[in-house]
């Protein structure tokens, strides 16, 4: 395993190996909670803390965790986490907490957290987690943005409450409901792919799936 | 018993979990390339989620009066642990059974709809049975879910998919309209069925 700079651990998370885009991680709270964009910045805020918080713990205990108990330790130090920052969100902000709901608890079966742990935070040392941590954090708090903004200025015409379009605009209600959620993470996707394959190089012959080019008239 | 019935059918289509909750993803985009493993995938799942339902409203009602605060950590612990013995009950009793869904098991304790059916079930304040009851649907809808995206998908195998769209974008564009489709069972269709 080649070994890496403190720069690359950083940057690392933010958008090459973006979590929710690219590895396909955390789905679950990124579909769920990103129907405005104040709803996934608290979240993408609050999973940024407990995933610091533990990769944090995880690095500095790593010696004293026996290698069989690890999955179970790095759940409970998640877990833990999750529980402070449920109960600081329904202190400081309820009007979120009750629009996150459940979601908040559901961080921890984050697998892009107990991912992190088990490839990165169990093995390095302590600033080097941190900053895998604050990059993969902050990928995730992007791709939630991403999300969130597109779901919001279609499905209701405002971001982050100030509305783009004026009065007279019709929102597309689908956006901000659960179809909406599934359709925008899709089409994020087709676009990145679709960026991505612009850039190889075009292969001769033109590539039909199996079976395909037999069957096709055109 | 009519309690009952609208708790069955609302944890299964209207409030369906996968394509409502959006819980349970991972292996819902995973494991439904083929209609057979989906099958498998997705009775395994009504297994775990209804005896998850039952712990969870038996430690709701002992760990809620004392430390509310441990309620996640309780569930986690609980949750893990739940699956590994019910991994080698089954492996112990019926090891043809363990054969065709076991490696599913593993998969199924990080899997959201299992905590998300925990939360739900406490949050919602069911008693024992309607726990029962609501574990099951949640496994049955996603077993609903995830064998008619299969059979979708699979049928996309062989079609053409333009590039950009293979793969995962067009698996979530269709789970899109199955969304879509699903929202037709809301709850003024229940009460007009149910009464």
């Amino acid at each position: 395993m080649r070994v890496t700079t403190p720069t690359e651990d950083l940057f690392r998370g933010v958008w090459r190996e973006n979590p929710v885009l690219i590895q396909m991680l955390g789905l679950c709270p990124a579909l769920a909670v990103s129907n405005t964009v104040a709803n996934s910045i608290a979240m993408g805020l609050a999973t940024f803390f407990v995933l610091c918080g533990s990769s944090l713990l995880v690095s500095m205990f790593k010696q004293f965790i026996p290698h069989e108990v690890r999955i179970s330790t790095y759940i409970l130090i998640i877990a833990t986490f999750v529980t402070v920052a449920d109960m600081t969100l329904e202190a400081v902000v309820p009007v979120v907490h009750k629009d996150l709901g459940a979601f908040i608890s559901l961080i921890v079966v984050n697998c892009m957290i107990l991912g992190r742990q088990e490839a990165f935070a169990s093995k390095k040392p302590v600033g080097r987690a941190l900053l895998d941590a604050v990059g993969t954090g902050v990928g995730f708090i992007i791709a939630m943005l991403m999300m969130g903004s597109v779901r919001e200025i279609f499905g209701q015409g405002t971001f982050l409450g100030i509305s783009i379009f004026g009065p007279n605009y019709e929102p597309w209600v689908i956006m901000i409901l659960p179809p909406g959620g599934f359709f925008t993470i899709g089409f994020l996707l087709l676009a990145l792919n679709w960026i991505r394959q612009r850039r190889e190089p075009r292969p001769a012959v033109r590539e039909w799936p199996e079976g395909v080019a037999e069957r096709r008239v055109a | 018993m009519g309690d009952l019935l609208w708790i069955l059918m609302s944890a299964m289509v209207v409030n369906n979990f996968t394509l409502f909750y959006f819980l349970g993803l991972c292996p819902f985009m995973g494991v439904s390339a083929r209609v057979e493993t989906a099958v498998r995938m997705g009775m395994a799942n009504i297994f775990v989620l209804t005896i998850t339902a039952i712990c969870a409203w038996f430690l709701n009602t002992y760990i809620l009066p004392v430390a509310p605060y441990l309620r996640l950590i309780s569930f986690i612990v609980v949750i893990a642990s739940l699956v590994q013995i019910v991994e080698m009950t089954i492996k112990k009793v019926s090891p043809v059974l363990f054969r065709q869904l076991g490696i599913y098991l593993p998969l199924i304790t990080t899997n959201c709809a299992v905590m998300g059916i925990a939360l739900i079930a406490v949050r919602s304040n069911y008693s024992a049975s309607e726990s029962f009851v609501a574990g099951f649907a949640a496994g049955a809808g996603f077993l609903l879910a995830i064998v008619v995206m299969s059979s979708i998908r699979e049928k996309l195998d062989t079609e053409w998919v333009p590039k950009p769209f293979r793969g995962v974008p067009i698996a979530f564009v269709t789970a899109g309209l199955m969304a879509l489709a699903f929202m037709a069972f809301d709850n003024a269709l229940l009460k007009n069925l149910l009464g």
